[in-house]
């Protein structure tokens, strides 16, 4: 079944695209800017493809879009779409996997991974290609306390990449990608262990602000905000970024559980990390070290976060939030 | 019905926690602990075999030290602990952990239990495998899914809420963009959030009770598995170097004097930060 001869051009990169309101997510075009630079780029979408999406995904790189229909709301869930991109592998003679890294991502890499016999890093900061072609990999660990290189020993590599890792930036010259539709139901069925079902699947209501695990500028409250989040999202606002919470604040029921950041909840690294209120322990670092400036804003001189703070405001945050909102949005104004 | 938990010792959050030359996380200090997500695995398995009856098996694959794992499973009430111990597991990366895990399990299915089990009233096979929802130290996340794919059985994963009833477990999940509730089965793989429970503290009477339960240890050739396949020997990736984190330069701390917000947005202006 084997026919890589059919992608001429070398190495075959496969990017999984995830898509919003039928527009390739943000994440997906970090995918193929990287991708770019470790062979061909073939774009990989289950369910439907708007002309407009496939454009776009040319004009990141791809060039052949592979859209997988999806039959069953089973058929999304990690162990069919690795089934799928197993198939794809064989069919494109891939070398490389590329997704973003979410927890489902990170199980359907896993099992894409030992179908395949790939080496898999997940939670990757950085992917290039190394002396003899094989994946060279960063990533951080103990919560970004820790950098680690590493390189893939197998053939194949699987590689689930985090948001904002990369700069996402269009190609020169895009091209109009070739769409390649595929019978999903032959894969489906093979999948094995897929006696699973999907009693409901409820998508929560994405918010105006930027998606917290992609956003470049991120607000988050903490214990000090006392349940009110108002001058944390103020300030997001001001900046156009997310806002997030400390595992404290959602246990109290001050925001959502979706907006925890942290070892347990949505890990970030963005530009611009902003804690209000946030002590910065260590479940908390776990998930936000890797953010490139870290300012923090807290009463409590003594803060843990303010031992690797890059700019500390020892103060009250319900006047220094609003003071700086309101500056910023005067500068902005300025130009 | 008969539970296998996963588990895993992992170096203490609170430590200062290190990579050694070769770039293996570093179990040299001897501060390692049950991983706390696991305890939520622990916990989730407990409250199911105290409502619907059977027994919890706690296992873990790891050098010596890994032994304080199970026993602190068993300490929270866990009835068998099974330590798969083999010098030639050193290096192994996720793949070789799941193959070593998935043997165990293996048999543990065909034994009905580890030794002793048959006592304890738990009959058959294992009806469910639950696991943390990482692992503290790698973060990975990626074990059930692989357990599942060597067992060949359905997968639920990161559960928020689990329950049992008529052979088949009900999983509340919420995801990145989406709250999904599955159904699977038994047998089955599934892993539990932090959300799911608030694990127990062993009383006097569990701490007791573990010191007298035995630990079963089991080497690579009790579960049939060739040394080759997993350690250093199965890594398809390995580290080319670790390096701590610099130290962040230049930083600055002010106490606000009425306009830390003004110098907060210069700061911001001046790093081309302001979005």
């Amino acid at each position: 079944m084997s026919d890589g001869a059919r992608f001429a051009g070398g190495d075959v990169v496969l990017v999984l695209v995830e898509q919003h309101d039928g527009t390739p997510r943000g994440s997906a075009l970090e995918l193929l800017t990287a991708a770019r630079a470790l062979g061909t780029v073939h774009a990989v979408l289950l369910g439907q493809v708007s002309d407009a999406a496939v454009a776009r995904l040319g004009a990141y790189g791809a060039v052949a879009v592979h859209v997988v229909g999806v039959p069953t709301p089973e058929a999304s869930l990690p162990p069919a779409v690795a089934a799928v991109l197993a198939g794809l592998v064989d069919e494109t003679g891939a070398s490389t996997v590329l997704v973003a890294s979410t927890f489902p991502n990170k199980e359907l890499a896993a099992r894409l991974a030992l179908a395949t016999g790939a080496g898999l890093v997940v939670d990757a900061s950085a992917v290039q290609r190394g002396p003899e072609g094989r994946a060279v990999t960063t990533q951080q660990a103990f919560a970004a306390s820790w950098t680690l290189r590493g390189e893939v020993t197998a053939a194949r590599a699987v590689v689930a990449l985090k948001p904002n890792a990369v700069h996402a930036a269009p190609v020169a010259t895009p091209v109009l990608p070739p769409v390649i539709t595929h019978d999903a139901a032959a894969l489906f069925d093979g999948v094995p262990g897929a006696r699973v079902r999907v009693m409901e699947r409820t998508p929560r209501p994405e918010s105006s602000r930027p998606d917290l695990g992609e956003a470049q500028v991120v607000v988050v409250g903490g214990r000090g905000v006392a349940g009110d989040f108002s001058p944390v999202e103020d300030l997001a606002d001001a900046l156009g970024g997310a806002v997030g919470a400390t595992r404290v604040a959602t246990d109290e029921g001050w925001i959502s559980h979706e907006t925890q950041v942290g070892q347990t909840g949505v890990t970030i690294s963005p530009r611009l990390y902003i804690g209000a209120g946030v002590s910065g322990a260590v479940h908390h670092r776990g998930g936000m070290q890797a953010s490139e400036v870290i300012v923090a804003v807290n009463d409590d001189a003594d803060a843990p976060i303010f031992e690797f703070a890059d700019f500390g405001v020892v103060g009250d945050l319900f006047t220094v939030l609003p003071q700086a909102a309101a500056e910023i949005r005067r500068l902005k104004a300025q130009g | 019905m008969r539970i296998v938990v996963c588990v895993k010792h992992v170096p203490d959050l609170q430590a200062e926690r290190s990579f050694t030359a070769d770039g293996r996380v570093d179990r040299s200090q001897g501060d390692g602990t049950l991983s706390e997500l696991d305890e939520h695995a622990v916990e989730a398995a407990l409250v199911l075999t105290e409502t619907l009856g059977g027994e919890v098996t706690v296992v873990t694959v790891g050098p010596a030290d890994a032994e304080d794992a199970v026993r602190r499973g068993l300490q929270m009430g866990a009835q068998h602990a099974v330590h798969v111990i083999d010098d030639a597991i050193a290096g192994s990366d996720v793949f070789g952990t799941a193959l070593v895990l998935a043997a165990a399990i293996r048999r543990l299915d065909v034994e009905g239990g580890a030794e002793g089990g048959a006592e304890g009233g738990a009959e058959g096979g294992v009806d469910l495998v639950i696991t943390g929802m990482a692992a503290l130290d790698g973060l990975m996340s990626v074990l059930p899914s692989l357990l599942a794919a060597h067992l060949d059985l359905p997968q639920a994963t990161l559960a928020a809420e689990l329950t049992v009833a008529d052979g088949v477990v009900r999983v509340r999940r919420d995801l990145d963009h989406v709250t999904e509730v599955l159904e699977a089965p038994l047998p089955a793989v599934v892993s539990v959030t932090d959300q799911a429970n608030e694990p127990r503290y062993p009383n006097f009477k569990g701490i007791m009770a573990a010191r007298k339960t035995p630990v079963t240890a089991w080497s690579l050739a009790d579960l049939g598995i060739d040394p080759a396949t997993v350690g250093d020997a199965g890594a398809r990736t390995r580290v080319l170097e670790a390096t701590p984190r610099p130290v962040r330069e230049n930083r600055v701390l002010i106490t606000d004097d009425g306009e830390a917000g003004l110098r907060l947005a210069a700061y911001l202006a001046e790093n081309g930060l302001l979005g």
